[in-house]
């Protein structure tokens, strides 16, 4: 479903970027790194559809969403059958959950820890961390996988999009705190082009973050219309009772007219 | 009691010839009449006597979501986390029907603390009313036992460490302290046997326990009446009929005035049931997103948030054995409120200023302390922990000695000997490191202290109590 231009020209920009990259001899542990806001909105369908097909084309390889159905998905994204059908691509039934082929057993050996699940990781991290986190990968030749994250210090997870966002470098500068030294974030520098603008690469983290928001609360938008309608009705009742009580409570302030 | 009331009555309807029916072989109407419709009740209740009544509401609430709940849900330890998803995402309404149970559950500890605030305000625990005040202890033990098996429940990581936390908590006990842990969990560590067990208790065991001693705490107010805001016993001031004069019959007057509150509060536990169901990670933290692995401790665990002021106390003692003592202190001397205050005026209107501002630095503390309990367990925090639960105690040894007028001498005396124990725990507590730390949080117990026990030698009037007027006061 994705175009592969600029692959081979990134694959080699990676790998010379890898073999210059000054070696420190330890990962950077990073304080104080700063979270973007994410732009959650279930109301997108379009960027909840995008996010999707995003999830299924970088994430879940990997990732699962065990407590999905592609069948929910398909309805609450207005996905119709054939839009459906092309999200699934070999698995067969839209009322299975979205898991995919990766034994966890093998994974946990690959990657040292096994992949998680990502139907509640939104609750779990917050979503401007999930947002953040996307797109804070950086090269670091300590780590076995050639990047490290920012705002997660000596991550597993390769980074999934170096391709579409381009390898960045970490740019950070050594301050006391607390009669310490501590690694401050100055900013990232983008070593090798991705075939995305910085941009469009951040909108579609975005959409993806929508996504991943939304699996984690596939009945927000019902719950939240709900909620004036049940409110309403609670407000007037209120008024109704609030009425009621006075017109009882008359007389007893008729009764007891003494006190101060 | 009216004869033909309980007589069936040939001219009423069908209706009426039901209750008469009834009324002949179960005491329905008269039930009706001595417990609502002819139970007097003060007329001057003011906000804090809503609660009450709205905590009732939040028990029926807990009791039918959670029927609903445990169709759905699996004590297992290996679909447990599952069900709740599922529970959230395949049952039909089940997403409301769990977060109605989630925030009625942290909404029954708000209405519970109110609750008892308002009886220490008022010294409704104060003769007749001391057993009251003992069988709502009760409850809201079996409350916090209710809410922390539940807990357990979902599965997630802060479940699993919590519970780890809080059953070894028996440990410590002496001799029989890892036995009992052991018997409690039903194996070494927590496990499938124990989330069994604690799904056992929490919806068969406990809430059993619950509905008998809400209808014991119901049946002792009912005999003894409610206090009110001015503490003055309406059942000394009968009218001709040997009806109190200050006071109105529970139905209608506080049926409807009930109403009212409840429709308050039902607004905004939905605000918070359907806008922020984990009210950023107060209600449901987000940890507990996250399967319980035992093979993973979480950096940071604590209780939610309604154990937190307790869990500072615990906290704040290095030894498991101190902190676990000032945790079970902490509950117990809530129990022997009637006890430790004797003071015969009841409401804290007439009390003396003092005193006022006594309760007023309380509930201060326990706030407070629930603050630092949210707090990560730095050395700043443990010791802060410690000084507000040394304020925490001593609001307890000050409302004693303030029940009976106390002399300069009294006053200089406890003031010397409570400064004496708070130096003490510091010396048994004693790091060189953080000397600094102990001495400058020292001054907030001393503070204390000069304020309780000094500031009455220069301003007698502070502990002089106003007259009790000798009817309610109503506006």
């Amino acid at each position: 479903m994705k175009r592969n231009t600029g692959r081979s020209r990134a694959a080699a920009g990676a790998f010379l970027a890898l073999l210059l990259y000054p070696a420190t001899g330890y990962a950077i542990q990073l304080s104080g790194y700063p979270l973007m806001t994410a732009p959650v909105n279930l109301n997108n369908q379009a960027s909840l559809q995008r996010g999707a097909r995003t999830f299924v084309n970088y994430c879940m390889g990997c990732h699962t969403l065990q407590y999905v159905r592609w069948s929910r998905v398909g309805r609450d994204l207005n996905l119709n059958n054939r839009a459906l059908r092309e999200l699934m691509f070999l698995q067969t039934k839209p009322t299975q959950m979205m898991l995919n082929a990766m034994p966890a057993r093998e994974a946990s050996r690959w990657f040292g820890a096994a992949p998680p699940d990502l139907s509640v990781m939104v609750d779990r991290k917050g979503v401007n961390w999930v947002y953040t986190y996307l797109q804070s990968f950086y090269l670091d030749p300590n780590r076995p996988t050639g990047v490290n994250n920012a705002a997660f210090y000596r991550v597993a997870m390769p980074d999934p999009f170096w391709q579409v966002q381009g390898l960045q470098k970490l740019v950070y500068r050594k301050v006391s705190e607390n009669g310490g030294t501590v690694n401050r974030f100055v900013r990232f520098v983008l070593v090798t082009p991705g075939t995305r603008s910085p941009a469009a690469f951040r909108h579609m983290v975005g959409n993806l973050t929508n996504f991943l928001y939304y699996v984690g609360h596939p009945d927000e938008l019902k719950r939240v219309h709900l909620g004036i309608w049940v409110i309403a009705f609670l407000v007037v009742f209120t008024v109704f009772a609030y009425f009621l009580k006075r017109e009882y409570w008359k007389d007893v302030h008729r009764k007891h007219p003494h006190e101060k | 009691m009216n004869q033909h009331e309980t007589v069936p009555n040939a001219s009423a309807g069908w209706g009426g010839r039901l209750f008469g029916w009834i009324d002949a072989r179960f005491p329905l109407s008269k039930l009706w009449r001595s417990q609502v419709s002819e139970y007097y009740a003060p007329i001057n209740f003011n906000f804090w006597y809503f609660f009450g009544s709205i905590a009732l509401l939040i028990l029926v609430n807990q009791i039918v979501t959670g029927i609903f709940l445990a169709m759905s849900y699996q004590p297992n330890a290996h679909l447990a986390f599952s069900s709740v998803q599922y529970i959230m995402r395949d049952v039909h309404w089940g997403w409301l029907i769990r977060y109605l149970h989630t925030t009625g559950a942290s909404l029954f500890f708000v209405v519970i603390y109110l609750h008892m605030f308002r009886g220490l305000l008022y010294g409704s625990y104060k003769k007749p009313r001391e057993l009251l005040w003992i069988i709502g202890m009760l409850i809201y033990v079996c409350l916090m036992a209710e809410a922390f098996m539940g807990y357990l429940l979902p599965w997630g990581q802060m479940s699993y460490w919590g519970a780890v936390v809080i059953t070894s908590l028996f440990g410590a006990i002496p001799w029989i302290g890892s036995h009992l842990e052991i018997w409690i969990r039903g194996d070494f560590g927590i496990s499938g046997a124990t989330l069994n067990r604690f799904f056992a208790l929490h919806v068969v065991a406990i809430p059993l326990l619950l509905l008998i001693l809400v209808a014991c705490h119901l049946m002792a107010l009912h005999e003894v009446g409610s206090n009110n805001p001015d503490g003055i016993e309406i059942h000394e001031n009968l009218d001709a009929q040997g009806k109190p004069v200050d006071g109105v019959p529970f139905h209608p007057y506080y049926t409807v005035k009930d109403l009212f509150g409840v429709g308050v509060f039902l607004v905004v536990f939905a605000l918070i049931a359907f806008y922020a169901p984990t009210l950023h990670g107060f209600f449901i933290e987000r940890n507990n997103f996250k399967p319980a692995n035992f093979l993973q401790t979480p950096p940071d665990i604590r209780p939610l948030w309604y154990f937190t002021p307790y869990y500072a106390v615990l906290r704040s003692f290095p030894n498991k054995e101190f902190g676990v003592s000032a945790f079970a202190l902490a509950i117990i001397l809530l129990f022997l409120m009637p006890w430790i205050d004797r003071h015969p005026i009841k409401s804290f209107r007439y009390r003396a200023p003092m005193y006022r501002i006594l309760l007023g630095v309380f509930a201060a503390t326990f706030l407070f302390l629930g603050y630092i309990g949210v707090q990560p367990a730095t050395l700043f925090w443990q010791k802060m922990g410690l000084r507000i639960a040394e304020i925490y105690f001593l609001f307890f040894v000050t409302a004693w000695l303030y029940a009976r007028r106390p002399s300069r001498r009294a006053l200089l005396i406890t003031f010397f000997v409570a400064l004496a124990v708070v130096l003490l725990i510091d010396w048994r507590f004693y790091l060189a490191s953080i000397a600094p730390l102990i001495w400058r949080t020292l001054v907030i117990p001393v503070a204390y202290l000069a304020l309780f026990y000094l500031v009455p030698l220069l301003w007698p009037d502070g502990l002089r109590d106003r007259t009790v007027p000798q009817r309610v006061t109503f506006r």
